[in-house]
């Protein structure tokens, strides 16, 4: 294996272009380190991407936050400014893993590794982020939902490296929760979870609602119709319920050894139910 | 594998050694410097017994590559107490009886320190929380939480 | 030992909360572990371990991995030798599969190579030829007729016709009639449980470090609970001379009970011999819960009738218990520990052992007795609830007691079951107002303890300190109880005290660290060996004073005149006569070596309030105390540290821990990820009561405190569980999917 610690975005794009055999970006290493250990990757080319400048710095950018590729999430929770705008973005990021592990881990490294049960993913599909990315013939936009391509697959190209991740402006009344569910209180991977984005009239009826559903399905979802039904409402229980049906529709979870079918479909829903109303206060809605 | 030279600073010296490029810091510590206090209980990041701080960050050295500590500042165990004076971590661990086999107790008390220094003043759970990712299998917890209270009282005052 | 061994006394050292000798070795990083050690020309060993469940191993070719470059030696079962007794080729075959491979995780070949990138290369360059056979990991499958067989004609003569062959011994216990007791009842209820297979989950994976040289003598370092019997299993797979292989224990990063046997040890050792260097293995977590010893997974049917007024009729179990792919013998414990808390009149329990395609068992924590304590308890709070009796009331109705003809053979002398429920119930705890959603349940637990074979030599130092040199690794701070027991008998301060942990070849033969017995039986070998300085020191004072040996006795650290006619000296302490001790006839030490009988059983009650979500199905511990019968707590916190692990262990046990195997046989949580142990933030204070009811057979009263702890959580949780969300589990764990669906959702 070798190892790069690049200092450019480009010097890092066109070595990982330029390697024939495996690849690994290196920011947290959270998960890489992890694989590697487990055998079920040895890389012939690890790049490091934290000595590129500016790349572990937020940054201010049209009302929203530019979050470099390499910053901890332990740095983004304690960011002021964007835990006030995205809250719900930063508590999913900074539910990874231990102190230890927030330490090292990033936002776009938890999307990179792709797992259905990332907890950076729901809060930033949610939230509509678009990741910047550099590649061999230069940089583009794309928007965060369109990365994850199934377990551990991304839509990124041979030698495209995320260098960071815009979480965009929002207008006063709204705000986003994430709630996971994990069979202890820290230290798991989730087995359901769900993040909550709404925007609020002056009165408090919902304007705008974006739900997003992890580890029910091969990528993040979307659940379009839970959002939708939202709309026009004070979350009163029969919406919320009539959200969590929607929820358990847009579901198609595996059985495996940290849930079952029924029980991931059934959780999704309360979380989402849970999360809504979380948002709804953050956003000023009273109850 | 070529190795690769690294210069770093650990506990406040200057340090010099070489490393295979796949290989952790925890093991870079352990095996290259000797410095065997952090434990390798997972290797994955799941017990946090391999717990140091690296540019004050807390971390897991077996999530960190020994090549990585390249220029960086990396505290370990090893240098907690100042000379023979022990950290008041680690007094009030030995006096609350909260270590049993010990295995664990290095990660907790440097994780244990790098709260206090954010946090003088934790609320159990607040510690509790923090220590999550420090597993101990011996005293089910309540004598850790117990005495990381304790120096925070202690330091609190001093 | 008699019976009338405890005397009743002031303590002036024992009972002290002191500093533990270890201490600031392990708070600085300087405690050297398993791992830990290096020898010079140390090569790096690792083992390939089996993918498949049960499969015949048709040949190894290990050709290309001693053609790597860096190899120094590779080793498969082929090169250990046969062995005729059971116990030891089972524990051989364990370490080193030889025909078949029994488990996922089974160990077929290792390398020992000059680095550890190179041993990894050289494992892949190993081809097992294998012969993929039908498994079976679930004991209530591999019990039928018909069922996959896992190793042939290991049944002893006591099973029944007509089961599975890999049903391999029964037992029985009990008296009384139970059908004549079931048919006194007003209510009988019989339930099914089944809990899961839990490891130790000790933080420090298995190490060892093994030399051996050409002239035959070997040096091995490594991470046990009993470096005796580390020398034993290790010198029969080696065909070594015990006095030729030293084994020295390190400090050991958890154990409890999973540190009892060998793994990686003989594999270290006879590398270490084929490639003429030191050689050390560490496993990886992933080995550690692949390829070492789990406990049993359970299935059990317990039956028990009783009056509407509490009292129990009859009570009866159906134990089916799989430790593995070997013969094991614990279901024996967990019959006989299944009703050791009640007085009963009729009852009877059986027991059978399955063999499965998992990892052969290991010693956890009170072996078997957690999996069938909690169906007892569970269908005890059943009834309880059925006829709405206090569940405290209940069991002190029917609570062993000193005549108590116990449901496993003996009669209970003095026991500690009636004060320590007593004292549960009146704790603020039992009484304190629960919020709507909570519930409170409630359980017994029980262990035997054991005593067993202990050395101790005692030296008194010509500076009046004391070196005390004892045979079991110290797994939860035995070295201060052990000194704090020595200086008390002496009459001399704790921190005049040292007591060591010796090698095999400094110390005769000391049992395993294990079933509670260091503190009972060492230190009641440390007090005889006490004992026996005292008697020399008297000697040599009565020496210096010219009187007789028996006029001089010894108070307050002090040989004094034994009476006015002993003649008239002022004392000599222990330091004046150590001092002058060269002139007196030489060093003075203090032995004792014995086979310690008249453990002192433990009962424990713990309380436990819990409130689980309907939602989701998980449930959350609010408040927990533990009540146990210490019989004396030597060092009270190492006392209460021993009952809160224990609890947190059953915490574990009861609601996330679990081995899971997936269709292929093959174990799918083998890391701390998923095999969920609690952490911090799961739990609340675990609140702690020590009782002292004396053990009469040991000198200061002193019981076991380390296992009956891991007992009652799992029913206690289940009781509680019960009270908060209305439904009863028979499954352990009672994981939020598990309890989701007994809810309806």
């Amino acid at each position: 294996m070798r190892y790069l610690a690049a200092t450019t975005a480009r010097e890092a794009a066109e070595a990982l272009a330029a390697e024939a055999g495996v690849t690994r970006v290196l920011a947290g290493g959270t998960d890489v380190l992890v694989q590697m250990k487990a055998g079920l990757v040895e890389p012939d080319l690890v790049v490091d991407i934290k000595k590129i400048p500016g790349i572990a710095t937020i940054t201010p950018e049209a009302g929203g936050f530019r979050i470099g590729a390499a910053v901890a999430n332990a740095v983004l929770g304690e960011h002021e400014g964007v835990r006030a705008l995205w809250p719900g973005v930063v508590e999913g990021a900074n539910l990874i893993g231990s102190t230890q592990v927030q330490g090292r881990c990033t936002m776009a490294g938890n999307l990179c590794n792709a797992s259905p049960a990332g907890d950076a993913a729901p809060g930033l599909v949610a939230a509509n982020a678009v990741a910047r990315i550099a590649g061999p013939e230069g940089e583009r936009d794309c928007p965060v939902a369109d990365i994850p391509a199934g377990p551990g697959k991304t839509t990124l190209k041979k030698g495209e490296v995320i260098t960071s991740i815009l979480l965009p402006a929002r207008p006063a009344r709204a705000s986003d929760a994430y709630l996971r569910f994990i069979p202890r209180t820290e230290m798991d991977i989730a087995v359901a979870s769900a993040a909550v984005s709404l925007e609020l009239d002056a009165d408090g009826t919902v304007k705008a609602a974006r739900v997003v559903l992890g580890a029910v399905a091969p990528t993040v979802v979307v659940a379009e119709d839970a959002g939708r039904t939202l709309v026009g409402t004070k979350l009163d229980e029969a919406t919320l319920a009539k959200m969590a049906k929607a929820c358990e529709a847009v579901c198609k979870p595996i059985d495996d050894k940290r849930g079952t079918v029924a029980f991931r479909t059934k959780t999704a829903g309360t979380l989402a139910k849970r999360a809504a109303l979380i948002a709804y206060a953050r956003a000023g809605g009273a109850k | 594998m070529k190795s690769i030279p690294v210069s770093t600073t650990i506990n406040g010296d200057a340090c010099e050694f070489l490393c295979a490029p796949d290989e952790t810091l925890l093991d870079a510590l352990r095996n290259r410097l000797g410095l065997t206090g952090a434990k390798e209980g997972c290797g994955t990041g799941d017990c946090g017994a391999c717990s140091v701080t690296l540019n004050g960050r807390l971390v897991c050295s077996c999530l960190v590559l020994g090549v990585e500590a390249e220029g960086a500042e990396i505290t370990t165990i090893e240098g907690m107490a100042d000379g023979d004076e022990l950290h008041p971590l680690q007094r009030h661990f030995i006096d609350h009886a909260a270590l049993q086999c010990g295995v664990c107790t290095p990660g907790i008390l440097v994780a244990a320190k790098a709260l206090l220094e954010k946090n003088p003043e934790p609320s159990d759970e607040e510690v509790r929380y923090w220590l999550a990712g420090n597993l101990c299998r011996c005293t089910g917890y309540d004598k850790i939480i117990r005495a990381v209270q304790a120096a925070a009282a202690e330091m609190r005052g001093a | 030992m008699s019976l009338d061994e405890y005397r009743k006394r002031e303590f002036k050292q024992v009972g002290q909360r002191v500093r533990r000798p270890d201490g600031v070795d392990k708070v600085t990083g300087r405690a050297m572990y398993g791992a830990d050690a290096t020898a010079p020309g140390m090569l790096v060993g690792r083992i390939l371990r089996s993918p498949h469940a049960h499969a015949r191993i048709r040949g190894i070719d290990t050709s290309a991995a001693e053609a790597l470059k860096g190899v120094k030696a590779v080793l498969t079962g082929a090169d250990l030798p046969a062995q005729e007794d059971d116990f030891i080729r089972d524990v051989q075959d364990n370490c080193m599969a030889r025909d078949k491979a029994l488990y996922d995780g089974h160990a077929v070949a290792a390398v020992a190579a000059v680095d550890a990138a190179t041993a990894r290369a050289a494992l892949k360059l190993i081809k097992v030829d294998y012969e993929v056979l039908p498994h079976v990991t679930d004991v209530d499958v591999a019990i039928k007729p018909g069922a996959p067989v896992v190793q042939k004609g290991r049944s002893l003569e006591n099973v029944p016709a007509g089961m599975s062959e890999n049903v391999t011994s029964h037992c029985e216990f009990g008296h009384g009639d139970p059908a004549a007791g079931f048919a006194r009842a007003d209510h009988v209820v019989e339930r099914h449980f089944r809990t899961a297979a839990t490891h130790q989950g000790y933080i420090e994976p298995h190490a060892a470090l093994a030399s051996v040289t050409s002239d035959g003598k070997a040096e091995l370092w490594c991470c046990t609970q009993g470096q005796f019997f580390v020398r034993t299993l290790c010198a029969a797979i080696m065909g070594m001379e015990a006095s030729q292989l030293r084994v020295t224990a390190s400090e050991i990063g958890g154990g409890f009970g999973g540190k009892t046997t060998v793994f990686i040890e003989p594999v270290a050792l006879a590398l270490s011999r084929k490639a003429g260097r030191p050689v050390k293995i560490v496993m990886t977590r992933d080995e550690v819960f692949r390829a070492t010893g789990p406990t049993v997974h359970t299935s059990t049917d317990v039956k028990i009738g009783m009056t509407k007024d509490g009292r129990i009729t009859a009570a009866e179990a159906h134990l089916r218990y799989s430790g593995g792919a070997f013969p094991c013998g614990t279901v024996d414990m967990g019959a006989q520990a299944a009703f050791a808390a009640y007085d009963l009149e009729h009852v009877r329990t059986y027991g059978w052992n399955v063999l499965t395609n998992r990892p052969k068992e290991a010693a956890y924590r009170a072996p078997g007795a957690p999996q069938s304590i909690y169906a007892v308890e569970s269908v005890v709070d059943e009834l309880c609830q059925h006829f709405g009796l206090d569940p405290i009331d209940v069991r002190l109705k029917n609570a062993a007691r000193k005549g108590t003809k116990s449901s496993y053979g003996p009669t209970f002398p003095d026991i500690g079951l009636i004060a320590t429920l007593e004292a549960a119930k009146k704790h603020p705890h039992y009484s304190a107002p629960l919020q709507p959603g909570q519930g409170r349940g409630i359980s017994c637990g029980f262990w035997f303890n054991f005593g067993g074979n202990s050395c101790v030599s005692l030296n008194i130092n010509t500076d009046g300190t004391v070196g005390v040199t004892e045979g079991n690794p110290d797994i939860g701070g035995s070295r201060a109880s052990i000194s704090l027991m020595a200086a008390e008998e002496l009459g001399i301060e704790y921190d005049r005290v040292r007591t060591i942990v010796a090698d095999t070849s400094s110390l005769g033969y000391n049992d395993v660290t294990d079933g509670s017995r260091v503190t009972f039986a060492v230190g009641l070998a440390t007090i005889k060996a006490a004992r026996e300085a005292v008697r020399v020191m008297c000697g040599r004072a009565a020496k210096i004073w010219g009187i007789d040996a028996e006029a001089v006795e010894w108070k307050d650290g002090a040989a004094v005149p034994a009476g006015p006619n002993a003649g008239k000296f002022p004392p000599m302490s222990l330091a004046e006569i150590a001092a002058v001790s060269f002139e007196t006839g030489g060093p003075i030490a203090g032995h004792h070596e014995v086979n310690v009988d008249g453990a002192g059983v433990s009962f424990g009650v713990h309380i436990v309030d819990v409130e689980v979500d309907k939602e989701t199905g998980q449930t959350t511990v609010l408040r927990y105390t533990v009540f146990q019968d210490a019989g004396k707590a030597v060092h009270p916190s190492y006392v209460e540290g021993q009952m809160q692990g224990g609890a947190v262990q059953g915490i574990g046990w009861a609601l996330n821990e679990e081995y899971i195997y997936g269709a292929d046989g093959r174990l799918q949580n083998p890391g701390f990820l998923d095999y969920r142990v609690p952490v911090a933030s799961d739990l609340p204070m675990i609140d702690t009561v020590i009782l002292e009811i004396p053990n009469p057979g040991h000198p200061y009263g002193v019981r076991g405190v380390g296992e009956t702890g891991i007992v009652p959580p799992l029913a206690a949780i289940s009781n509680a569980v019960s009270r908060s969300a209305g439904i009863r589990l028979s499954e352990l764990p009672m994981s939020p999917p598990r309890v989701l669906k007994a809810l309806g959702g």
